[in-house]
């Protein structure tokens, strides 16, 4: 078989661009998800459940669908209803940040309710109310135990980012599909792409290891 | 002086406290036992609202508790509570643990909360661990500074439910030394305890409480040396 390194190094100025893309609306995702996962996970444990009720639609609607099929219904169909008109890069971190904040939103609640029930019932008998309880008890307890979920979702995240390719978000994988178009070559624009993704999954992950020693020892 | 009238407590079907009626004066100090799954829990954490009650009225201090316009937080925050699993914040210091309700709700500022915890962690003998994380500490050790957080909020009350008995036998004996200091200074206090020595010794009176009710009340020494009600003998001859 011949491997052409030459056309990969020509290349290599837009998979570097297409790895910031990547990058850059991962994080983005991850962010937005996670303020908005934390308001729909409060949304879903409201005791009332009439209003908890929408909450749990939005969870159950984008953990039970396609990513892919999200992606469509943001890109041709929400986001020309807001701007009037297509954004491949706006649809792309919008169905990124919508679909990850219902991951996130279990993950919040999870994590909250991970914590012993003892500990609320002691900050509320020395007179807390229930947002100071939250706030000094409860929320830097569950955020250290939400941390390694957070970063799985995060890693889960950087890797769909791929599909937003298909809505021509100049991100890595895109770049690999303009590569093969124009050179009809397979395994080198895939290859490639595949070991960009796992180099960043790998520094995610060690980044992530850290980090958790780190809390485990504070 | 808390006063409780015909308080009822249903958790769904389940009828849990059927008829309490009781009165505490100021500076007394009433110790509750009874079987396991009659209430005794149940009772203590209406006293702060912990649980919501079904019908009744309790009042503290004058203040009826049950009345939706009372702020809840400022009863809560006049009455303290001792846990069986101590429920410190493991996540802060003793120090801070002890500091936390003082600085947020009452609003002191930050010297004068610390002075207050370091004094009362001196009163239960832990001056040395202010800044140790729960996690080191012994259950002894945990359990005092539970009830040095307690009064750090300066109650009028104390709630203690089943404070030694998660404790290894030869810590019980430090928690129970606090809790008699405690007494001795005139502190209002509610004890749920298998302690029948601590009941003797500190308690002014001693509830019996079977089935959702309380079924004989009197002075330790005759509850436990004479006591009227069958079910009250058959639960002693047991415990004792
Ligand atoms: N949150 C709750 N939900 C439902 N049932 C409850 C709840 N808390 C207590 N109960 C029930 O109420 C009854 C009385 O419980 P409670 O804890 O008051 O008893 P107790 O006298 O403190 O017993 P123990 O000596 O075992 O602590 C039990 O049958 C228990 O199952
Ligand atoms: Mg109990």
């Amino acid at each position: 078989m011949d491997f052409r390194f030459d056309l990969i190094v020509d290349y290599a100025p837009l998979f570097l661009k297409g790895t910031l893309y990547t990058i850059g609306i991962s994080l983005v995702g991850i962010l937005l998800g996670t303020i908005l996962g934390l308001l729909i996970g409060l949304g879903k444990m409201m005791q009332n459940k009439l209003l908890a009720f929408p909450f749990n639609l939005y969870i159950a609607f984008f953990r039970g669908t396609p990513f892919f099929v999200q992606i469509f219904i943001i890109h041709f169909g929400v986001i020309p209803a807001i701007l009037g008109t297509t954004n491949g890069l706006a649809a792309g971190i919008l169905a990124l940040s919508l679909n990850s904040a219902a991951y996130i939103a279990e993950i919040f609640r999870a994590g909250i309710q991970s914590i012993d029930r003892g500990q609320m019932e002691a900050a509320r008998s020395l007179g807390m109310n229930h947002i100071q309880a939250m706030r000094y008890v409860i929320l830097p307890q569950a955020f250290k135990r939400m941390i390694p979920p957070l970063g799985n979702e995060f890693i889960v995240l950087l890797k769909e980012s791929s599909l937003t390719a298909l809505i021509a978000v100049p991100e890595l994988m895109y770049w690999g599909r303009a590569f093969q178009g124009q050179y009809y070559k397979v395994w080198e624009p895939y290859l490639t792409a595949a070991l960009i993704y796992f180099i960043l999954t790998l520094t995610l992950s060690y980044l992530l290891s850290r980090l958790e020693k780190r809390l485990a020892t504070e | 002086m808390i006063k409780v009238e015909k308080l009822k407590k249903s958790f769904g079907a389940n009828e849990v406290l059927k008829d309490i009626n009781v009165t505490i004066q100021q500076q007394e100090v009433v110790v509750v036992i009874g079987p396991s799954g009659s209430g005794k829990s149940t009772f203590l954490r209406c006293l702060n609202l912990l649980e919501t009650i079904t019908a009744g009225h309790v009042s503290i201090e004058g203040v009826d508790i049950t009345d939706k316009q009372t702020d809840i937080n400022k009863i809560r925050a006049e009455v303290g509570m001792v846990f069986q699993q101590f429920n410190l914040f493991p996540h802060k210091t003793v120090l801070e643990n002890i500091m936390l309700s003082p600085l947020k709700v009452k609003k002191i500022t930050e010297d004068k909360a610390r002075e207050t915890a370091l004094s009362l962690l001196k009163k239960v003998g832990l001056e040395d661990k202010a800044n140790a994380y729960p996690d080191s500490l012994s259950g002894g050790q945990k359990q005092r500074v539970a009830i040095a957080r307690a009064l750090a909020m300066e109650p009028k009350i104390m709630l203690f439910d089943e404070p030694t008995s998660a404790l290894d036998p030869e810590m019980v004996g430090e928690v129970l030394e606090v809790m008699k200091q405690l007494a001795k200074e005139g502190m209002t206090m509610v004890v749920v305890t298998h302690e029948m020595g601590f009941a003797r010794e500190v308690g002014d009176r001693v509830l019996f409480m079977d089935g959702g009710y309380i079924v004989e009340e009197n002075v330790p020494q005759e509850l436990f040396d004479n006591p009227q009600h069958e079910r009250t003998q058959a639960f002693l001859s047991k415990v004792l």
